[in-house]
């Protein structure tokens, strides 16, 4: 069985900004365990003359010209903006006072 | 804040051993970004440099630029690093508005450029071997300005807004090893090893190197090892201290505050710190903790970049004369003493000065027109010296000079027509009637009525009181509206009065 805990899960979704409940905490530690031990029956296949893979195409050195193409409007970035001042994207402040 | 006890500096390194590290980000030069076509340019209105890929919107898809790539090896080759011949970008994920798109696309594991090396020489004549770990590339944040609060800092702004033009733009991240055994000189080493990378990027061309525009930062690490002691002590990183001098005062300060807390029993916590140029001190950032969990891994919407070693090779022959080898090259070249060298270096004219000295002026002449006189009217002007005259003109107007049609005062007056745009040193004379008067005929007929009118002089002279002569010269030099030979008017003025001399 997988080593996944219900305290990695929580904290990987206090990480992830995602609010979970403790059934839910449960649900997914369980879920994981498993995502985690299907993973591990392919490696018990996979011998070392098998590099790792992060991309499944055989590609490297794709390239785009340093060329300008047109930008969004000022209007058209701000459009899915919670809030703006002026041309700018407005945040809550970030940092309290220390 | 409450202002952090210092230890005297001399005495902190008594106590304790300096351990430097930095990171420094080059933004590239490119006219565009690193994954997408959306214009890498300062200064442009607010967020008109935008597109789905670099604000992160559902949809957009990175696409690698390839200047930045040759950019970026061709600075790895500089610094004397290894390039890698399979390199992937990676995700660094955090929570924070300065990027959109939730994570930074940067590089983990297989950077770009590795295991560099970078000599400098301090003014001492010291010189130190910075082992660079790693050079990678990654895209640049966006720019926050904080609201309300302490004048526009980070801590107790009421709100943040968000320009995202810089957002996405391509940086090289060049991290070093530990830098050990620095001692008293680590300021300097700061100093000194960004200023050689900036010098570097410069002339590869790869940035604008604009300190100011922020085209170079720089974090600083600091820790401090007890003498005596082989464990390291716990690290601070000073982020963006963004000028050569800031960087030799927050080193500085650092080791000050460092040493006293650690004298006092107290500890150093592992956290980045801010700077503060206006009040010269650091103060405390966000300590490390869960949220520096990036969660690294492999950019799936990017394919790996593998550089054929006949590309690396291809791009290492187009790298310029290291500027350090350069500059030692040029000093011999000119036989300066340090203080004459130094002077031309730091006001930026070297390249101006080998162009001028290349279109056969002495080194010496060309040395004090530009670090003088064109200097002062760039001052002046708040303009850099070499946007007032080309090289090729100040060697036309040294060549006066030295031919004897102009006097420094009158090529002084022919710079000041040549900057107004009136044509060249030539021109100038030519159109101005600037020329020295070489005929002795009119010299002699203003000396004669110089002395006439000054009998008491002529009296003196005649006793050989030669010195008295001066008078008579600059009534003379006057008379001829200064387009004369000084010294050709003295040896008349003493032939005239019948001196003894």
């Amino acid at each position: 069985m997988s080593e996944i805990t219900a305290e990695q899960v929580a904290h990987l979704a206090n990480l992830a900004r995602i609010d979970l409940s403790s059934a839910e905490i449960d649900r997914l530690t369980i879920e994981l365990g498993q995502i985690v031990d299907s993973v591990a029956k392919v490696a018990e296949v996979a011998t070392p003359d098998v590099p790792a893979t992060s991309h499944p195409m055989p590609l490297t050195n794709v390239f785009r010209d340093d060329v300008v193409v047109p930008s969004l409007t000022v209007d058209q970035a701000l459009s899915g903006a919670p809030d703006r001042a002026g041309d700018k994207f407005r945040v809550p402040a970030i940092l309290d006072e220390e | 804040m409450a202002k952090a006890e210092l230890m005297d500096y001399d005495k902190a390194l008594e106590l304790f051993e300096p351990v430097l590290g930095f990171e420094v980000h080059v933004e590239l030069n490119t006219k565009t970004k690193m994954f997408c076509g959306c214009a890498n340019e300062f200064g442009s209105g607010a967020n008109t440099n935008t597109c789905p890929t670099c604000l992160g919107l559902p949809g957009g898809l990175p696409q690698v630029n390839r200047q930045a790539i040759e950019s970026s090896i061709r600075l790895g080759l500089a610094l004397g690093c290894e390039i890698a011949e399979y390199s992937r970008f990676a995700r660094k994920n955090y929570f924070y508005p300065d990027t959109a798109k939730n994570f930074q696309t940067s590089q983990y594991d297989e950077p770009i450029a590795f295991n560099g090396q970078l000599t400098i020489e301090l003014e001492s004549g010291r010189q130190v071997t910075v082992d660079i770990e790693r050079a990678h590339m990654e895209d640049d944040a966006g720019k926050l300005t904080h609201m309300g609060g302490a004048a526009g800092r980070i801590q107790g702004a009421d709100y943040s807004l968000v320009d995202y033009n810089r957002g996405g733009v391509p940086l090289v991240e060049i991290v070093t090893q530990m830098i050990e055994g620095g001692e008293a000189d680590a300021p300097e080493i700061g100093k000194t090893y960004v200023a050689a990378i900036r010098e570097i990027v410069k002339a590869l061309g790869v940035s604008n190197a604009r300190m100011e525009e922020g085209n170079v930062r720089c974090d600083a690490n600091v820790s401090l090892r007890p003498r005596g002691s082989n464990i390291l002590g716990t690290r601070t990183e000073t982020k963006n201290v963004n000028s050569l001098r800031s960087v030799e005062r927050a080193v500085r300060y650092e080791i000050q505050r460092q040493a006293a807390l650690l004298h006092a029993g107290g500890t150093i916590t592992q956290e980045t710190r801010h700077w503060h140029e206006d009040t010269g001190v650091t103060s405390a950032g966000r300590p490390k903790s869960d949220a520096d969990d990036y969660r690294y891994f492999p950019e799936p919407d990017l394919v790996p970049v593998a550089p054929s070693r006949a590309w690396v090779e291809e791009l290492r022959a187009t790298l310029p004369e290291p500027p350090a080898a350069r500059r030692k090259r040029l000093q011999a070249d000119w036989g300066f003493v340090n203080l004459e060298f130094q002077d031309v270096v730091n006001s930026d004219l070297l390249d101006v000065m080998e162009a001028t000295i290349a279109a056969g002026a002495p080194a010496q002449a060309a040395r004090k027109w530009w670090t003088g006189e064109i200097a002062r009217l760039a001052n002046a002007a708040g303009v850099s010296a070499d946007s007032l005259v080309t090289p090729a003109q100040v060697a036309a107007l040294i060549e006066l000079i030295t031919d004897g049609t102009l006097t420094d005062r009158l090529a002084r007056q022919v710079l000041e027509g040549v900057i107004a745009g009136e044509g060249t040193p030539s021109e100038v004379v030519a159109s101005r009637g600037l020329a020295v008067v070489s005929d002795d005929g009119p010299l002699i007929a203003a000396i004669d009525e110089a002395l006439a009118s000054q009998p008491d002089v002529l009296a003196k002279i005649r006793d050989g009181k030669v010195q008295a002569a001066g008078a008579v010269i600059g009534a003379v030099m006057k008379a001829m509206r200064g387009q004369a030979d000084a010294a050709r008017v003295r040896e008349l003025v003493l032939k005239r009065a019948g001196s003894a001399e």
